[in-house]
């Protein structure tokens, strides 16, 4: 499996970035944990300070995807894209922390339906993830995907999947496929709280701990499943004990904290690599837009969302250190503001100017 | 009164099997729970327990002795009190109800008319099918049953790529529900013969996630109809993942396993699944009937860079056909077979469906109406050329197959027929089908609900005006 080689833009800086907490995160020792522990909750636990370097690109990137997601929005109210489209704003810590703890391009991602955040944090380009969201050509999968199934081998990752919970144990399967090649890869798969309440999560947790994979189970607990609050959904809410049955060990992670989940991230990650077997990461994050662009959110307050946008927001997070660290000046955060807006200018001008799929590709890619 | 013992069937489709060992000899006590025998059939050696309580009087089927019919007499025991030797001289005036629950008049309870496995299917007329490689002169066939083909396509193809592994349920240490993965463990080991825990839905999930790393898997189902379980999974996972990806990625993975009714299983075991799966774009649908189909397809199946969906059928895996013996025999997916041709009516089948065509065909040859008959092999994607071709010759067809008649593999070839070859027609195109029931179990109701030789006989002579 190669190593991407060449990365998008002006991203390669953040992807060294990226190299240099991986091969850190390789060196630190496994933080063994026997059984489910609540660690996070809070960010009061201690958290490794990031360097400035990191800071910046954690900066960077989750500013690059809430801002792609703003544009993604606008473009849904003007008519541009069509049919689903799940906001990530207000949960870009998560892919952004995790993508720090892994080899991008080598360890595989995979996702549900919500994944614009998954694929830019991965490192694909915002061109072709915006002209697959108008339904272009030069979106990720030609214009037959969408929103919900996009893919890019060259950066391991898998999509992109529509069903609630199907991609728990296609994610399980990637890590099934590193144990029998014998490679120390490790399958990042994300869900939701709604998904973990799906049958096949288990039925893939059996076999991951039985089998000892290489998987690390990324639980986006972002409240609501859809409409429905965690606490009307769900009989046990600490989503980190989901694995206690089958013996695999989770923690609860400050998921607006992109350090805190780095930190985790890497715990868990170097769990895998060491042939232990699964994780569980509980990510307690908040999404600040509804399910989906026709969702107006009845079901929870604008205070709540307020509260979390006010107190808790990850990219202010991050920017408030850099500047309470003098590390970035305004005008250093403005000038970073300004290049990634021209990033998603540029995509969105890029996916409505791209044409139309050619009416021959309705019948290409069918079978191989 | 003496008590005969009879042959137990010790699966719903045994027919037949070894006595491979008596464990209790002339003279001795039997108390009933005492295992008395072995017997050794295709899948799997089983004991046989006494029901009844006396003394063994006399072994009538020495031990070794293959193809013992299920409700044979293999040995007459004397009930307590009773004369030995004379029970032993003049034997069990009826079978004992007790010791065999298995009615006497009708012959073993199995639904198929199938012919009494392993019987070698009367040899069709040698059709070459154009796409099929060429067998070269002189090579050798050799009888085999579906089940030893099946297992050799794996094993040949595991030995061929390192990439292709099987998993599911009892695959490995128990070396299949059905014995079709006989030996794989033993020679590629427990990495890549691989037992799942009870759980279709996870597993199947597992190995297209597997497949779309690049793995090959193939994923035996111990019935299609735990796959419904699964059906998620292999449709919107692996079908159309290519589609979905513009074609950047893909599932090469082959889901196998009995699909259709055995026997005596009742509703939710005996669901034919062959147009559902045909109707998905991105998948391809195999469902052989011979030896030689299975193992040649199978090859080209777990060769295929796409997800396929092979439906075998547990009644036909104990049957044995000719395979031509050659290093690699790989068939082309997509092409129907001629099995015999004729030039009155087309008869088009496939899988366990073949089996009343083959019998009625040798019917209707007595009443002097030459049919052609097509084994479709692969119903998706569905090679109607061939049909066509042939009622262009005979202008008459019939289908045949188990599934229900809604929506069947039948009902697309009578559409197609009349889109694509109305004017050829003489007479409209019949489908001989399960019933719109679901499959009751006893006997009498099962033979009604699936087709029969006599429907498709009085199919076609519906269709020729005979």
């Amino acid at each position: 499996m190669a190593v991407a080689k060449s990365q998008v833009g002006s991203k390669a800086a953040s992807t060294e970035g990226r190299k240099v907490a991986a091969s850190r995160a390789a060196k630190s020792p496994a933080t063994s944990k026997s059984s489910a522990s609540k660690s996070a909750g809070g960010a009061k636990a201690a958290i490794a300070d990031f360097t400035k370097e990191q800071e910046l690109a954690a900066y960077r990137e989750m500013l690059l995807i809430r801002r792609f997601e703003e544009k993604a929005g606008q473009m849904y109210g003007m008519g541009l894209i069509h049919g689903f489209c799940h906001l990530y704003i207000g949960q870009e810590a998560v892919v952004v922390g995790m993508q720090m703890a892994i080899r991008t391009g080598e360890d595989q991602v995979i996702t549900g339906y919500r994944d614009h955040g998954h694929m830019l944090a991965a490192g694909m380009d915002a061109n072709g993830v915006m002209a697959e969201l108008t339904g272009r050509r030069d979106g990720y999968s030609r214009g037959k995907g969408g929103s919900m199934h996009m893919f890019s081998i060259e950066k391991q990752f898998f999509g992109g999947h529509g069903i609630v919970g199907a991609q728990v144990s296609l994610g399980t399967g990637l890590a099934f496929a590193n144990r029998y090649r014998k490679n120390d890869l490790v399958s990042l798969t994300y869900f939701g709280d709604g998904a973990a309440n799906q049958g096949q999560v288990y039925e893939s947790f059996n076999m991951a701990e039985l089998w000892k994979l290489p998987v690390v189970y990324i639980i986006e607990n972002n409240r609501y499943a859809m409409g429905t609050s965690v606490v009307r959904s769900s009989a046990q809410t600490d989503f980190s004990k989901r694995g206690a049955s089958f013996n695999i060990p989770g923690e609860q992670v400050d998921g607006m904290d992109v350090r805190a989940v780095k930190a985790a991230g890497e715990r868990a990650v170097a769990w895998c690599r060491a042939g232990k077997g699964p994780y569980i990461l509980e990510m307690q994050t908040y999404r600040y837009r509804g399910h989906s662009m026709s969702d107006p959110a009845k079901y929870r307050s604008k205070d709540e969302v307020q509260k979390m946008r006010t107190e808790h927001d990850p990219i202010e997070q991050v920017r408030a250190r850099l500047i309470d660290k003098k590390w970035a000046s305004e005008d250093d955060l403005k000038a970073i503001d300004a290049q990634v807006r021209d990033i998603v200018n540029h995509s969105a001008d890029f996916a409505q100017n791209s044409p139309e799929p050619d009416a021959a590709e309705l019948w290409t890619d069918i079978v191989r | 009164m003496p008590i005969d013992i009879l042959m137990p069937a010790l699966s719903p489709t045994m027919e037949e099997g070894t006595l491979s060992k008596w464990l209790k000899k002339e003279g001795d006590p039997i108390k009933s729970g005492d295992v008395i025998a072995e017997i050794e059939t295709d899948k799997a050696t089983m004991e046989v327990e006494a029901v009844d309580e006396g003394t063994l009087a006399k072994v009538l089927v020495p031990e070794g002795t293959e193809n013992v019919k299920v409700n044979t007499p293999i040995a007459i025991l004397a009930a307590e009190g009773e004369d030995v030797s004379k029970a032993a001289a003049g034997g069990a005036a009826a079978p004992a109800p007790a010791a065999a629950p298995a009615p006497a008049a009708e012959p073993a309870p199995v639904a198929a008319p199938a012919p009494a496995a392993p019987a070698v299917a009367a040899a069709p007329v040698a059709v070459t099918v154009a796409s099929d490689p060429a067998i070269p002169a002189g090579t050798e066939f050799v009888a085999m049953t579906v089940r030893e083909a099946l297992r050799d396509a794996m094993a040949e193809e595991m030995r061929r790529d390192p990439d292709v592994f099987v998993i599911g349920e009892e695959v490995a240490e128990y070396q299949g529900a059905y014995k079709i993965t006989q030996g794989l463990l033993q020679e590629f080991s427990a990495d890549r013969v691989i037992d799942t825990p009870i759980t279709e839905h996870g597993f199947a999930g597992l190995a297209v996630g597997a497949a779309l790393a690049g793995l090959k898997p193939i994923v035996e189902f111990m019935t299609f109809n735990f796959a419904m379980q699964a059906m998620d999974q292999i449709i919107n996972s692996a079908a159309k993942t290519h589609y979905m990806s513009g074609g950047q990625l893909g599932a090469s993975i082959v889901f196998r396993g009995p699909n259709g009714a055995a026997a005596r299983v009742g509703a939710q075991h005996s669901q034919d699944y062959a147009a559902w799966y045909s109707q998905i774009p991105g998948l391809k649908v195999i469902m052989p009937y011979s030896a030689a189909d299975a193992k040649g397809l199978l090859k080209a199946a777990i060769r295929d860079p796409n997800p396929i969906v092979f439906l075998e059928n547990e009644i036909l895996y104990g049957h044995s056909f000719e395979v031509p013996k050659l290093d690699d025999f790989v068939l082309p997916i997509g092409k129907a077979r001629i099995h015999k041709t004729g030039k009155d009516v087309t008869i088009v089948s496939f899988g366990i469906g073949m089996t009343y065509v083959v019998k009625a065909v040798e019917e209707l040859a007595k009443d002097g109406i030459d049919a052609e008959v097509i084994d479709l092999r692969t119903l998706r994607p569905l090679d109607i050329d061939t049909v066509i071709e042939s009622v262009k010759k005979t202008g008459r067809c019939v289908t045949v197959e188990e599934g229900w008649p809604q929506g069947s593999i039948g009902s697309e070839i009578a559409a197609q027929l009349m889109e694509k070859a109305f004017d050829y027609l003489d007479a409209p195109v019949l489908k001989v089908t399960g019933k719109d029931v679901p499959m009751p179990y006893a006997g009498n109701l099962e033979k009604l609900a699936l087709p029969n030789v006599g429907e498709v006989i009085a199919a076609v002579k519906a269709v020729t005006y005979r």
